[in-house]
């Protein structure tokens, strides 16, 4: 679960972490009020929405009076931004966050995510704030400051050096105040089970102290039962409704811009009968995984969610019935062609325990559009096969 | 032989009463696994399925001299469980378990470390050695006896590749389903020298995914040290970038962890890489000719 930029500072501030001053805004005339209540005579109107490249896309703008920033909002707020990751079709804004201006001489950037190789946190650390940090990685590695702690001892003297030499800092005072920032994000990332933390920028003043102008956090979706806080901030029209909605039944759904519907159970089989589709010429409309124990009532959700999708022309359920054996899941995929209204051809491949009992039900159901395939490969090209005879 | 588990191996179930841990208990000591007792604390002196029931692992250990535990607990109490086994000895711990936070595995899995403890999983099918002993929730009966080791990060690729295998002829000796959480237990790098070292293995199917660099390092190390042929699948070629596909783990992020950088290392280093699933029957059988002729 991601949250937005005002939030993340809320957080930083319960611990510490210096963010400039800022309140967040509905309307423009909220945004005027807030202004008036930072004080001040120049303030930032950020939108507030799940993606980076905000500022690029028109999103973040500076105010000098009043009036240019109930203008800014009156603009910013209901918006379509398109950044370069929201995806062609953009965000709708629905909030501003109203920011008191910064005297920026620095820009760096910090950041805490785990490293799956050392299986601990990373801290990472760049002077080259305000760029994207992949391409940092890629074009310039070296000017990016990597510290893994070890959670068992915790955030040391020696991580802080680690990070303040790295980065080229030399004043002492900026040290202290640099390693006392990082350490509070440290605690930020463990106390809340963050996946991620990311601030870019990270700004230096001119008077020497470290201000998080931006932040982004995203959370482990399993540990949020014990950050009920945290699960408050949820902001659902951030989320497709689609796959909204597919989690509510426990199904896992993404939607991918090709024709043929697919529904599989097992992340990477799911994955793996995408892949196989592309494979044969064709192109999948959607990741979904029914999970492990795919029924009547599960399929049916599958069907709806995957027939909304108006590119659909085809479907393949792929299943590999272990456990649940395939006749069941035979009878399943029978019952839901009866509660939903399935218009396109169906390509149906049920391997595993009774999957010849399964060939049969299906066969004698006689149900026109439900193509039955022997394995793998042979669902995919009947597939790929239907969608392309109902072009 | 085989790797890990046999059918002499005692098991413990810790998580045994609930509806999960009986339901595939049931089924294990069905397919002939040595399940010899269970832990649920204040049920202890109970018996369950046939076996006794204890409050503590420790316990459990010194009435079987148990060496496995499959775990079944709840989410929230998979890291205490994972460090209750460590603590009291035991040698390997299978975490069934889908949904342990990341950072309770990250400090599970040190403990497991520095007591000795192997781990698998969690979030993952478990381990089977075929016809012998069955530690997790993979349908048995899809397992033939035969020389093809199995390691995947993905549940019902596992169960795809197997019936492969067996459909072309050929059986497995042990597969190993390692899940796709951001953290886990052995992986490619401790289970393919595994493979290599033992006898009755002659060929290692590994399907990987998208995420993370775990195949890469196979990759090196494949190239260093296994000498057995090895069949390749790696799930996600078509995955778009920084969306998340189902497993906490397959995600791309920046510009690591593609399907085509992970394949092309796999190559390099003279695996087999298949396209696409349904190959890997076929491969297996294109590299055990091979490497008889």
């Amino acid at each position: 679960m991601n949250i937005h930029e005002y939030q993340a500072k809320q957080i930083f501030q319960k611990y510490g972490v210096p963010t400039p001053r800022g309140i967040v805004a509905n309307t423009p005339e909220e945004a005027v009020a807030n202004a008036k209540e930072l004080g001040g005579n120049i303030w930032v109107v950020k939108a507030q929405i799940h993606a980076g490249g905000r500022g690029l896309g028109g999103g973040v703008k500076l105010a000098k009076s009043l009036d240019e920033v109930k203008t800014l909002a009156d603009e910013i707020l209901g918006m379509t931004l398109v950044t370069h990751q929201t995806g062609p079709e953009g965000k709708l804004v629905q909030k501003v966050y109203i920011e008191e201006g910064a005297d920026i001489k620095d820009e760096l950037y910090l950041g805490v995510v785990l490293d799956r190789a050392k299986e601990m946190p990373v801290i990472m650390a760049s002077t080259e704030g305000g760029m994207e940090i992949e391409k940092v990685a890629e074009e310039t590695p070296d000017k990016i400051v990597k510290v893994a702690v070890d959670p068992a001892i915790g955030f040391q003297g020696f991580h802080g050096r680690e990070l303040v030499f790295g980065l080229g800092i030399t004043d002492k005072a900026e040290q202290g105040k640099f390693i006392k920032f990082a350490k509070a994000l440290y605690t930020v990332y463990m106390e809340n089970d963050a996946e991620m933390i990311e601030i870019n920028p990270l700004i230096k003043t001119g008077a020497g102290d470290f201000l998080a102008l931006d932040g982004k956090m995203g959370f482990d979706d399993s540990a949020l039962g014990r950050h009920p806080d945290i699960e408050a901030m949820r902001d659902l029209s951030e989320e497709d409704p689609d796959e909204r909605e597919a989690g509510e039944y426990n199904l896992s759904y993404i939607a991918l811009d090709g024709e043929i519907g697919c529904m599989v159970n097992g992340a990477g089989l799911a994955m793996g009968t995408m892949d196989t589709i592309n494979y044969m010429g064709g192109t999948p409309a959607n990741f979904l995984d029914v999970g492990g124990t795919a029924n009547a009532e599960t399929v049916a959700k599958g069907f709806e969610i995957i027939l909304k999708n108006p590119n659909v022309k085809a479907i393949f359920v792929n299943i590999f019935g272990g456990i649940v054996r395939c006749d069941r899941i035979a009878n399943g995929i029978l019952e839901a062609t009866e509660k939903v209204d399935v218009n396109v051809p169906v390509v149906v491949r049920l391997d595993g325990t009774n999957a010849e009992e399964a060939a049969v039900i299906l066969d004698n159901a006689n149900i026109e559009n439900i193509i039955t395939a022997t394995d793998l490969g042979d669902g995919a090209r009947k597939a790929v096969e239907a969608a392309k005879g109902a072009n | 032989m085989s790797i890990l588990v046999n059918k002499d191996t005692k098991i413990i179930v810790q998580g045994f009463t609930g509806k999960e841990g009986t339901f595939h208990a049931e089924q294990c000591l069905a397919y002939g696994s040595q399940i010899v007792g269970g832990v649920t604390p204040n049920k202890g002196g109970q018996e369950h399925l046939g076996q006794p029931v204890f409050n503590t692992v420790k316990e459990a250990i010194d009435a079987t001299g148990a060496t496995v535990s499959m775990i079944f607990v709840p989410p929230a109490f998979v890291a205490d469980a994972v460090m209750e086994a460590a603590d009291a000895g035991i040698d390997l711990a299978v975490i069934i378990t889908e949904g342990a936070p990341v950072r309770d595995m990250q400090a599970a899995k040190a403990y497991a470390v520095k007591h000795g403890m192997k781990t698998i999983g969690p979030n993952c099918p478990g381990i089977i050695t075929a016809e012998e002993c069955k530690i997790g929730i993979m349908p048995g009966n899809i397992f033939k006896k035969g020389n093809v080791g199995l390691i995947s990060k993905s549940g019902t690729l596992t169960y795809e590749g197997a019936n492969q295998v067996v459909r072309e002829g050929y059986g497995i000796s042990t597969a190993v389903g390692i899940g796709g959480d951001p953290i886990i237990g052995l992986s490619y790098k401790q289970l393919l020298p595994m493979f290599e070292a033992d006898p009755e293995t002659e060929a290692i199917v590994m399907i990987g995914e998208i995420g993370g660099d775990l195949e890469i390092q196979a990759a090196k190390l494949i190239q260093k040290q296994i000498t057995k042929p090895v069949v390749a699948f790696i799930a996600g070629q078509t995955a778009p970038k920084g969306k998340r596909m189902g497993h906490a783990g397959a995600i791309i992020s920046g510009s690591a962890g593609t399907a085509k950088e992970k394949m092309d290392a796999l190559e390099a280093a003279g695996v087999k890489v298949v396209v696409s699933p349904a190959e890997i029957g076929k491969a297996v059988k294109e590299v055990l000719e091979a490497h008889k002729a």
